[in-house]
């Protein structure tokens, strides 16, 4: 009783993983942040508020359990993305604008 | 710098060479005594903001302790800020409090340079933190009174006190919400976190009563809409934190022996501790900046 259970320390490791996603302005995407550890969604909403939220400029933040994301690997890196640079025609850019339009 | 060459700074201390508007506003500070056993007081608005004020300054003290000890990472920020918060809405009050006393003093001046029998806070406040239970037990207790008592305030017929409400209300939402969560998880968690929240509840009990305390001094400001009377709003605390530990599993304990004192200068052996580490820098160094 003297370690871990006296000071409230999380037993046997590390508290799931989550990562946080927050908005600096509505209309703008959420934009990952970083990630915090939680027990559950509520805990992972304050931590994420606490650690990300706490300096103003954000007006909503999103958590989302780590193991919940899929994501490529390394090696997927050539055939997934490399294919994607010498086509250029994938590109929207032989268009005229139409005046008036906003080309972002 | 070599050993027994000169100080590079002469020692000072708050009597002694410290400007005049850092010094204690009392001939000798030593020679003052509580308010209840002189039954004097300041102006009602005067005392009124410090009692408000120093619930902040000496709590937010409390939670800074926590600063690189939390249980983890998260928390720690998270009592941070909320320390923070305390000790910034604390900031503001005593500075309204300094201006309406009309003596020049800043807050800084009022934070720093008063000792335990001039202040006005909470017993509950000042008691040291214990375990993380006992912190977030009292967190809860504090911040549920604190909610409905700002958002009361925030319509003050004295404009800056409302001001200060009004900002502070947003923050102990938050406070509340993050500490009733925590009471849940610790209640109803482990064996071994039920056994120590239900002690932090069953050990601060005998304090809470005096947050309701109603007393002759604030009774003018009541009567005018300046402050509120607090005991009107001891029943729909007391079902809030009800629920909240029906939910968590604890237990509400029973009415039994009623702390009082700090509202009127009479503390516990604990203030003065954490008055001397708090107030330390600022009584050396009076005036410096940093």
């Amino acid at each position: 009783m003297a370690d871990d259970a006296s000071n409230g320390a999380p037993a046997g490791g590390q508290w799931p993983l989550w990562e946080v996603f927050t908005q600096e302005q509505t209309g703008q995407p959420h934009e990952h942040a970083g990630s915090v550890h939680a027990v559950d969604a509520e805990q992972a909403l304050q931590n994420a508020r606490d650690v990300f939220g706490r300096r103003g400029k954000v007006v909503s933040v999103w958590v989302v359990p780590t193991e919940q994301i899929t994501a490529s690997t390394p090696g997927d890196a050539g055939p997934f993305f490399d294919p994607g640079s010498d086509k250029a025609y994938r590109h929207p850019q032989f268009y005229k604008a139409p005046r008036g339009v906003r080309i972002y | 710098m070599g050993y027994g060459s000169a100080p590079d700074e002469p020692e000072t201390g708050a009597g002694s060479d410290a400007p005049e508007r850092y010094r204690p506003v009392s001939e000798r500070a030593a020679a003052v005594r509580p308010s209840a056993s002189t039954g004097e007081h300041a102006a009602p608005l005067v005392e009124a903001l410090l009692r408000l004020a120093d619930d902040r300054l000496v709590l937010g003290h409390r939670l800074s302790e926590w600063c690189g000890h939390a249980p983890i990472l998260e928390e720690d920020i998270a009592l941070a800020n909320i320390a923070l918060d305390l000790i910034g809405q604390a900031s503001l009050l005593l500075e309204h409090a300094g201006q309406v006393e009309g003596r020049g003093r800043s807050a800084d001046a009022l934070a720093y340079f008063r000792d335990a029998v001039e202040f006005r806070n909470l017993l509950l406040a000042e008691l040291p933190n214990g375990d993380f239970a006992v912190t977030i037990v009292r967190q809860f207790l504090w911040s549920a009174f604190a909610v409905p008592h700002l958002k009361q305030l925030s319509a003050s017929a004295d404009a800056t006190l409302a001001g200060i409400a009004a900002k502070g209300h947003k923050e102990a939402t938050y406070h509340l919400r993050h500490a009733a969560d925590w009471v849940l998880k610790l209640g109803d968690g482990t064996v071994e976190s039920h056994a120590r929240a239900q002690r932090a509840l069953d050990e601060l009990w005998p304090y809470v009563h005096e947050m309701f305390r109603t007393d002759d001094v604030e009774a003018p400001l009541v009567a005018a809409g300046v402050t509120i009377d607090p005991s009107t709003l001891q029943l729909a605390w007391r079902e809030s934190v009800a629920s909240v530990c029906r939910a968590a599993t604890l237990k509400v304990p029973g009415d039994g022996w009623k702390a009082q004192g700090g509202r009127e200068g009479r503390h516990t052996e604990h203030l003065g501790h954490l008055l001397g580490e708090m107030q330390i820098l600022a009584r050396s160094h009076p005036g410096a900046e940093w």
